[in-house]
């Protein structure tokens, strides 16, 4: 009886055996970078705007406080994007002729709202409240980055799920002094002086990863 | 049987002494080399096939309507898809006990129907692992139940009845297939060298993976087969257990008892071997297989049958007791509920199927008797499906709270998704019986082996 396979057979069916643990473990390692990538997460992508606002700019140069533009921060679960009545409280006295800023002016002529593009947007089953992360001393640099130094505006964390646990399951690292939560340039990290929240110190820190906490 | 003539004594002993080792393997092989269909097969396939169609519509509109297709809403809100799960599942329990637990304890006429019962097994369990699936009501994030590093940086919850059944179904699932593959080799290597064309040498080659019969071989595969025996052998009993505690974790009347476990673990038994003998039938009629699936087989598997089908009603009347012991009101509520309530027709039905009829057995005229046989085998297959019906449907439809109850009908898309289920089930077993040795030929050969050593 002839030969069915030629001999090297042998060594390719013993490579297959190899590759296909091998290939699988590939993918899954290949699924999970992928999807932690900025391709998927976002993060370090410019989105594009109705007009080139520059954080760098209104912070760093010309020392306005987040919560001028972010009113409802200390409020309310949203932080707030400004009315263009905010833009105009300044450049209607500055830079009135920029071309750059000819949509802001049409916007406040017309009575018609920018449509700005939401940098962090998160799912509608999770339920995320700025003012309490706001009031236990999560300062605004711990999640959305050095904004002073954005010349346009791109998000640094995730958003995911894990990254929402990192902190959550370990608060501690990452609260600052409550003075410090509005501080343009951010809080150094980790904060060694950091001094506990009466609550933090309560079994209620427990509860922070309860499911109910986010989604309710 | 001491009087008995020639053909009694063939029609008792589990192997012809006429078969040799060739006669048997050409026997068993023909049926996979042969060139030409059999016009039976392709009417069967054709028909299992289009069942599979309508199995794949029923799903395609499941996936663009959502699961307000189904007759599904509270209270009941499990339906037709855990009853077919549970069901499904059940049925594939007797390939794994034939298999690997006849395998331990020695019991030689389980040769000639292992095969097959173990790719019922498999068959069995892949529509069964399509309903919870199904039901998930969002399917294309079924891999949240598996663990991996997703970014959602949470376990599954394995505080959860589904991530057991996730996880039992995939032991299951990966150990039956493993076993069932490993136990094909040294006959995927004699269709290898039997057949005469090119396309079906190098894919059975492929498949037999170098197999040579060497003594080396011999030795390493049957130790392997016999690891991987032991390594099943808990499955019998696991899978169905964690089956049950869907179930037995949840308060609802009807489900919350510690009999559930055993109870489920002997109704898989009862229906796996009433599916295996309404396959085994007519199998051996079709392909002239009666030299190897002998009557005796037939008697054997009817007996194990009765035993299980006993084990099932001592479950039901443990039930009852427990339910009328604990002298709590929603328990024997349940029970009433069932004998007297809307679906007690489903009921006395169920009592007919899975306890009255079946003690027919006991007589060896009826376990010698195919047609008595094949008609009991499907009437356990409807008994065992209107059991996990009445735990699930019946036990829901009338919870505790009195202002919502409901009546669960189920709709057209139910039955397609279930009937689609059967036919792939059969479509499935079609090709098996064409592609790959139904009977294990190198098990035949050993079986030949000793017959004719009892004779000199």
């Amino acid at each position: 009886m002839p030969q069915i396979f030629h001999p090297s057979m042998n060594t390719i069916s013993r490579a297959t055996i190899f590759g296909a643990v091998f290939i699988l473990a590939v993918l899954i390692w290949l699924m999970m970078t992928i999807v932690r990538s900025p391709y998927v997460s976002g993060v370090g992508v410019i989105r594009s705007q109705p007009v080139p606002f520059s954080h760098e700019h209104h912070v760093a140069e010309a020392g306005i406080d987040c919560r001028y533009c972010h009113t409802s921060v200390e409020q309310s679960s949203f932080a707030g994007i400004p009315p263009t009545q905010t833009c105009m409280n300044c450049h209607s006295q500055l830079w009135t002729e920029s071309p750059m800023l000819e949509p802001v002016r049409a916007s406040y002529q017309k009575d018609k709202p920018l449509v700005w593009n939401r940098v962090h947007d998160l799912p509608d089953f999770a339920y995320f409240y700025h003012n309490i992360h706001v009031e236990r001393g999560v300062a605004c640099t711990t999640c959305h980055g050095q904004l002073a130094e954005m010349p346009l505006t791109w998000k640094t964390s995730t958003l995911y799920m894990e990254w929402c646990l990192e902190c959550h399951r370990d608060p501690e690292k990452r609260i600052g002094p409550l003075a410090a939560v509005f501080a343009s340039a951010g809080v150094p990290s980790p904060i060694i002086s950091f001094e506990p929240h009466a609550d933090w110190k309560n079994a209620r820190c427990a509860l922070l990863t309860n499911c109910s906490v986010c989604h309710h | 049987m001491t009087t008995g003539t020639k053909d009694d004594t063939n029609s008792d002993s589990l192997l012809s002494r006429e078969h040799s080792f060739a006669s048997v393997t050409d026997k068993i092989a023909s049926i996979v080399l042969a060139r030409r269909l059999k016009r039976g097969w392709i009417v069967g396939l054709l028909i299992s096939f289009a069942l599979t169609m309508l199995l794949f519509l029923s799903v395609a509109w499941l996936f663009a309507k959502g699961v307000g297709i189904w007759g599904i809403a509270i209270p009941v809100a499990w339906g037709f898809a855990i009853v077919n799960f549970v069901w499904w599942v059940g049925i594939g329990h007797a390939g794994t006990l034939i298999s690997a637990i006849l395998l331990l304890l020695k019991q030689e006429w389980r040769t000639s129907i292992n095969r097959f019962a173990e790719a019922m097994t498999l068959f069995a369990v892949a529509c069964a692992a399509l309903f919870p699936l199904l039901h998930l009501g969002r399917p294309q994030f079924f891999y949240w139940m598996a663990p991996y590093p997703s970014t959602m940086g949470v376990w599954p919850q394995f505080r959860s009845p589904l991530i057991w059944d996730f996880f039992a179904v995939g032991t299951y699932a990966t150990a039956s297939l493993l076993f069932w593959y490993v136990g094909l080799i040294p006959d995927l290597a004699t269709l290898r060298d039997r057949s005469k064309r090119r396309f079906p040498q190098v894919a059975y080659g492929i498949l037999a993976m170098g197999w040579r019969g060497s003594a080396r071989h011999w030795r390493r595969y049957q130790d392997a087969y016999l690891l991987l025996a032991a390594l099943a052998t808990p499955l019998v009993v696991s899978v169905h257990s964690v089956v049950s505690f869907d179930f037995a974790t949840g308060i609802v009347p009807g489900w919350h008892s510690t009999v559930f476990p055993p109870y489920f673990v002997a109704g898989a038994i009862y229906s796996g071997f009433a599916m295996v003998l309404t396959i085994a039938i007519p199998l051996r009629a079709a392909y002239g297989l009666r030299d190897f699936i002998t009557d005796r087989h037939l008697d054997n598997m009817a007996k194990v049958m009765l035993a299980s089908g006993l084990i099932v009603a001592y479950g039901y009347l443990t039930e009852t007791f427990t339910a009328w012991y604990s002298g709590h009101e929603s328990e024997w509520f349940s029970v009433v509920n069932r004998a007297t309530g809307p679906y007690a027709f489903l009921f006395w039905l169920l009592i007919a199927c899975n306890i009255v009829i079946p003690q027919l057995l006991w007589f060896a005229n009826v376990r010698r008797n195919v047609y008595a046989l094949f008609a009991l085998s499907l009437v356990i297959n409807l008994g065992m499906w209107l059991e996990r019906f009445i735990i699930v449907v019946v036990s829901l439809h009338k919870d505790f709270l009195p202002s919502s109850w409901d009546i669960y009908v189920p709709t057209f898309w139910d039955w397609s998704t279930f009937i689609g289920t059967i036919g792939l089930f059969t479509a499935l077993m079609f090709l098996f019986i064409r592609l790959l040795p139904v009977i294990s030929i190198f098990e035949m050969r050993e079986m030949v082996e000793e017959s004719h050593g009892e004779s000199s």
